[in-house]
């Protein structure tokens, strides 16, 4: 049974993008059959992120308004041969994503992968509630701070009310990332704790990634953070959350980053 | 600020998330469950009203003002013009019957 997985948060800028691209990369690596949905119409980044950029010759709209079928559209991953990537249309109005082309995407989607992560727009407009409709899974990203929360908080409540599932009275099954986490900085109480965040969201956690420089590391290659150093610590903790999807039972860690002495004395960044 | 400040500074962590559990219970009676209270209030005032008169959909205004003490619902509805004289008339028609 496919699974169709929305990364969505309200708030842009939290790490939608880095999400959908590396967890779709960690759940490829597994071997289950992954496709990558950019839902951001006229802003795409997911390609860029993904490396696969100038690869784009047709996109959803295209396949929605008939000019190209599915497969033609369908960007296969070089690195990992489970993984493909669907991107937006970066030209095209918003208005042409239309709600009966987007069911037929996802269902025809369905049939050919094993996992279809949706990656949303900011916001609460069309696209982000297109990209949320068909979900079964959601996978909301939260940075700890309080703007991000409170747009997390809504979101949450727009899957319970406005979704497919919603509306067939059936739950959607809901999941925290916390992203840009810095235990330090939370242990010296001067950033919101996970157990703050979860008290206040109330939603199951998949995962806590630590703000890390391997994350523009990795977009600066086009490479998603799992791919890209895949020892690093947002790439540890983003295949633990994406191994909790499949349903494996993980201890909850921060992991750190692994560095020398001589890197502890010299490797201090100034951001 | 002075060089020893950083001694006195308050951790800032508390603070956000009490501000934050205050305005989202806030925000959840606002738009989660008196949201859809007031889309099911205007599907069937306006279910009851076109029983008896055609009014557009856009001429029927539900509007939900949460207060501390007590809440308003206030419904407006924009009936056609020269409906009473209508019914006026079809009144009189059936009397004169």
């Amino acid at each position: 049974m496919a699974k169709v997985l929305v990364v969505t948060s309200g708030k842009g800028g939290v790490g939608k993008t880095t999400s959908t691209a590396a967890i779709g990369a960690a759940l490829a690596k597994t071997g289950k059959n992954v496709v990558v949905v950019d839902f951001d119409v006229g802003l795409r980044n997911l390609d860029i992120v993904m490396g696969a950029e100038r690869r784009v010759v047709f996109d959803m709209i295209n396949v929605i308004q008939g000019d190209a079928k599915l497969a033609q559209a369908l960007i296969r991953d070089k690195r990992i041969e489970t993984l493909s990537i669907l991107p937006a249309s970066q030209t095209r109005d918003k208005d042409a994503l239309t709600s009966e082309g987007v069911a037929q995407v996802i269902a025809e989607l369905r049939e050919k992968f094993d996992w279809v992560i949706c990656d949303s727009p900011a916001g609460i407009e069309r696209g982000a509630s297109l990209a949320m409709h068909h979900a079964d899974v959601a996978l909301i990203v939260t940075n700890p701070e309080v703007s991000s929360v409170r747009d997390s908080d809504r979101i949450i409540g727009l899957l319970d009310s406005k979704t497919e599932r919603a509306s067939k009275g059936e739950r959607i099954e809901k999941h925290l990332l916390l992203t840009r986490y810095d235990p330090v900085r939370a242990a010296r109480g001067d950033m919101l704790k996970t157990e703050d965040v979860l008290e206040i969201l109330s939603i199951p956690l998949l995962g806590i990634i630590p703000e890390s420089p391997e994350v523009l590391r990795a977009s600066n290659l086009g490479t998603p953070v799992t791919l890209a150093n895949p020892e690093a610590a947002p790439a540890r903790a983003y295949m633990d959350a994406a191994k909790r999807l499949l349903g494996e039972q993980i201890p909850m860690t921060v992991p750190g980053e692994k560095t020398s002495l001589l890197g502890k004395l010299f490797g201090r960044r100034v951001a | 600020m002075s060089f020893f400040s950083f001694l006195s500074r308050k951790p800032t962590a508390t603070i956000a998330r009490d501000r934050l559990q205050i305005l989202l219970a806030h925000e959840r009676a606002t738009f989660g469950g008196n949201a859809d209270l007031v889309a099911v209030l205007q599907e069937e005032i306006l279910a009851v009203i076109a029983k008896h008169v055609s009014v557009e959909r856009e001429k029927v205004q539900v509007k939900l003002d949460r207060g501390d003490s007590f809440s308003t619902l206030e419904i407006g509805v924009e009936i056609p013009p020269g409906l009473a004289e209508k019914q006026a008339a079809a009144k009189k028609a059936a009397l004169g019957a």
